[in-house]
């Protein structure tokens, strides 16, 4: 079972690898992680997707607020949050195959940021499922490099993180 | 007043009250080493191994509950503390290890002696620090001793490079610290405390389950008034010795592995399992799918991770344990009837777990020709002082001593619980005799541990730590061997330490006294004799090589599946 937690944290030296470590020193699963500072000043925000059953989680949640310079661990049940993902991705584009891209791109409003006479490369957002599925059509056309960020998510609603 | 780093260093520690430090000199250490010449208010003693220095800080902690500290250099001398740091996390000790550190400007070069000591230490401490400028470092050791000995105790490293420990600045010591990021629950939820008193009330076979988190917590007296008030029979960890009198009638003694048949058998037939400040480790639970198959648990600990780690449980409460047991305590108090008729409702608990203490008592046949183990620990016992303090290493001896040297007062047993860290026990004495030179202070260890960290000898002699350490020598690797006996058709692969070594010899050479026996007959004289001694002694007793620890639940075994004899 997939679940994105949010992880605020002090903005110091080496608070990642804390986080990492703990992860990768009690066997926990990561799928993605991001982070970078956020408009509070000294604080950071990390989007963690992981996977476990219901203890699992449990255990993430509490081994992470246990952390010194952990503020909030937000678990984000399903549908509470928005999450979105980005991909730059560099497809194979020639003949034919050109205006299929262009058409994938337009449906699902990506961005061509960069062109030559044999591809495309191109930028898209969205949920992780949608990024699944572009990526599922344009993988048959001929995948040349792929970076994906990993979710990012904010609660929904008009309540910030303080609640 | 404007001061450099390591003087700094010294008057953060004096602020916090520490009077006693464990530390070895080096060259990123040189400095403060410089400053604490003739710093009158600090005492230093220096232990021959840096290992041994931080297991001393950690048995001065556990003797005093103060927050034990340790000075290591950088590089070598820092990576000689990881056992002992790692120790000491193990079993939630307060305590603070500075390490030196090479410049700022050489970190990550290389540079002769450097090592990342934040980076190996970081899934060992409660937390750890680089000072990176010598204007943070008052408020990072503030932290530190704040960080170490609050919550859930632990230990914090303090990473200081040399430059640090030049560079000059305004001292200026915070009376308090407020960390936006840390704020341990203290005070337990007050309906909580009601469920569990109601629990408590509706139960016909209760067990209160008890860690050393009561022994940390300072907590002894309210668990022994709440066993007391409701006749709720008590059963420990070996970390949670000597937080309930083992002399009391309710008391159950050990339990788990090496526990008593009567407390192993409490636990799996109870209705209620109240756990205090113990964590369900699986040398207590065994086979975790038949733990105490037909009980409620109630779960209160200081550290929330700690609650359904391993178990269900029926009732958490996250606080101090001192604070939800003396909540309980009053509740009781006001629902004097309803206790009153629980007490009386639970006689037949009583009657089983009077029938199970008859049945298999702790016990050992008695030779004439041999010594036994647990007859040693039980002369110990009776010709010690009332407020005796014991370390042991790890093995054999330390469950022979924690099944047969009955303790009754917290504090009183120094013993790696969770590491099981063999080298422990000796420099574990060394610190809590430092802290209390006029207690007697005994290390009691097997021929194996003692060699991991016999070096301290020196250390004892030197600062007149006056050490009673008592060998129990079987030429074996004791418990590795009784495992191989047990489980490997006694193929006793290098477990047999066949040299004879001369342990008196070897007392004598580092200056010490030395006593050994191979004589059932002599080792009450022995013992007398090493008591009357002014310094630290060695006395060894040659015992019977192939003795057992028993009763035993084999490892992955259910608790009532346990060996009796064997």
């Amino acid at each position: 079972m997939l679940h994105t937690v949010s992880v605020l944290v002090e903005n110091e030296f080496g608070v990642l690898s804390r986080v990492a470590s703990l992860f990768s020193g009690r066997g926990f699963n990561i799928d993605s992680l991001t982070v970078a500072p956020t408009n509070e000043e000294g604080l950071s925000r990390m989007t963690i997707v992981t996977r476990g059953d219901e203890q699992i989680l449990e255990q993430i949640t509490k081994q992470l607020n246990k952390l010194i310079d952990v503020l909030k661990v937000i678990d984000f049940s399903d549908g509470s949050a928005i999450e979105r993902e980005m991909i730059l991705v560099k497809v194979a584009a020639e003949d034919e195959n050109r205006a299929e891209v262009l058409r994938i791109v337009d449906i699902f409003r990506a961005k061509i940021i960069d062109v030559t006479a044999k591809s495309y490369t191109i930028e898209a957002t969205g949920s992780p499922a949608k990024i699944d599925a572009i990526l599922e059509l344009l993988r048959p056309l001929g995948l040349k490099e792929l970076v994906r960020t990993g979710a990012v998510a904010i609660g929904r609603g008009a309540k910030g993180w303080k609640g | 007043m404007k001061m450099n780093g390591a003087r700094i260093l010294l008057e953060c520690l004096k602020k916090e009250g520490v009077d006693t430090v464990f530390g070895y000199p080096g060259g990123t250490v040189i400095n403060i080493y410089n400053e604490l010449f003739g710093f009158k208010d600090i005492h230093h003693i220096l232990p021959r191994h840096e290992q041994a220095g931080t297991h001393a800080a950690d048995g001065y902690a556990r003797a005093t509950g103060k927050v034990g500290v340790a000075i290591a250099t950088s590089g070598p001398g820092a990576t000689n503390t990881v056992t002992g740091i790692a120790t000491a996390y193990m079993d939630s000790i307060p305590m603070v290890i500075i390490t030196g550190q090479v410049s700022t400007a050489l970190i990550g070069n290389d540079a002769f002696q450097e090592v990342d000591i934040i980076g190996i230490t970081r899934s060992c401490t409660k937390h750890n620090f680089l000072v990176r400028d010598v204007k943070d470092l008052a408020l990072i050791m503030k932290k530190a001793f704040y960080i170490a000995s609050t919550g859930r105790p632990g230990p914090v490293l303090v990473d200081l490079p040399k430059d640090v420990q030049i560079a000059e600045t305004e001292f200026v010591y915070p009376d308090a610290v407020e960390m936006r990021s840390y704020k341990p629950t203290v005070a337990g939820h007050p309906r909580q405390v009601e469920k569990a008193v109601d629990m408590v009330l509706e139960s016909r076979r209760p067990v209160i389950y008890v860690g050393g988190g009561v022994i940390l917590a300072n907590a002894s007296d309210e668990l022994t008034g709440l066993s007391r008030k409701l006749s709720v029979p008590v059963t420990t960890t070996l970390m949670g010795l000597g937080s309930f009198p083992g002399s009391d009638p309710l008391s159950l003694g050990m339990l788990g592995m090496h526990g008593s048949y009567c407390a192993n058998m409490a636990m799996t037939n109870s209705d209620l399992i109240i756990a205090v400040g113990a964590r369900f480790d699986d040398r207590v639970t065994g086979k975790i799918a038949t733990f105490a198959p037909g009980a409620k648990i109630i779960h209160i600990d200081v550290d929330p991770t700690s609650i359904k780690k391993n178990v269900r449980v029926d009732l958490p409460i996250v606080g101090d344990v001192k604070d939800v047991l003396a909540k309980m305590i009053k509740l009781a108090d006001k629902h004097k009837d309803k206790a009153d008729g629980f007490k009386a409702a639970l006689a037949p608990w009583h009657e089983d777990i009077a029938g199970w203490k008859d049945k298999h008592p702790l016990g050992y046949k008695q030779s004439s020709t041999v010594i036994k183990p647990q007859f040693v620990i039980q002369k110990l016992r009776e010709l010690s002082d009332d407020d005796v303090i014991v370390a042991t290493d790890v093995g054999q001896h330390q469950m022979w001593t924690a099944q047969f040297f009955q303790f009754n007062r917290p504090r009183t047993l120094l013993s790696s619980g969770g590491l099981g860290t063999m080298g422990y026990g000796l420099p574990a004495a060394m610190g809590a005799q430092a802290a209390f030179p006029e207690r007697q202070v005994i290390s009691i260890c097997g021929d194996g541990g003692v060699q991991m960290n016999i070096q301290e000898i020196a250390t004892l002699v030197q600062n007149r730590l006056p050490v009673k350490i008592v060998i129990l020598n079987n030429n074996f690797l004791g418990m590795v061997r009784q495992w191989q006996e047990l489980f490997f058709d006694k193929r006793y692969s290098q477990t047999c330490m066949e040299l004879p070594i001369d342990f008196v010899k070897l007392a004598e050479a580092y200056g010490a006294k030395g006593f050994s026996t191979s004589k059932p007959g002599e080792v009450e004289a022995v013992i007398k004799q090493a008591f009357k001694e002014k310094g630290p002694v060695i006395m060894e007793f040659k015992i019977a090589r192939e003795e057992k620890v028993l009763p035993m639940v084999p490892a992955g075994a259910s608790l009532n599946e346990m060996v009796l004899n064997a």
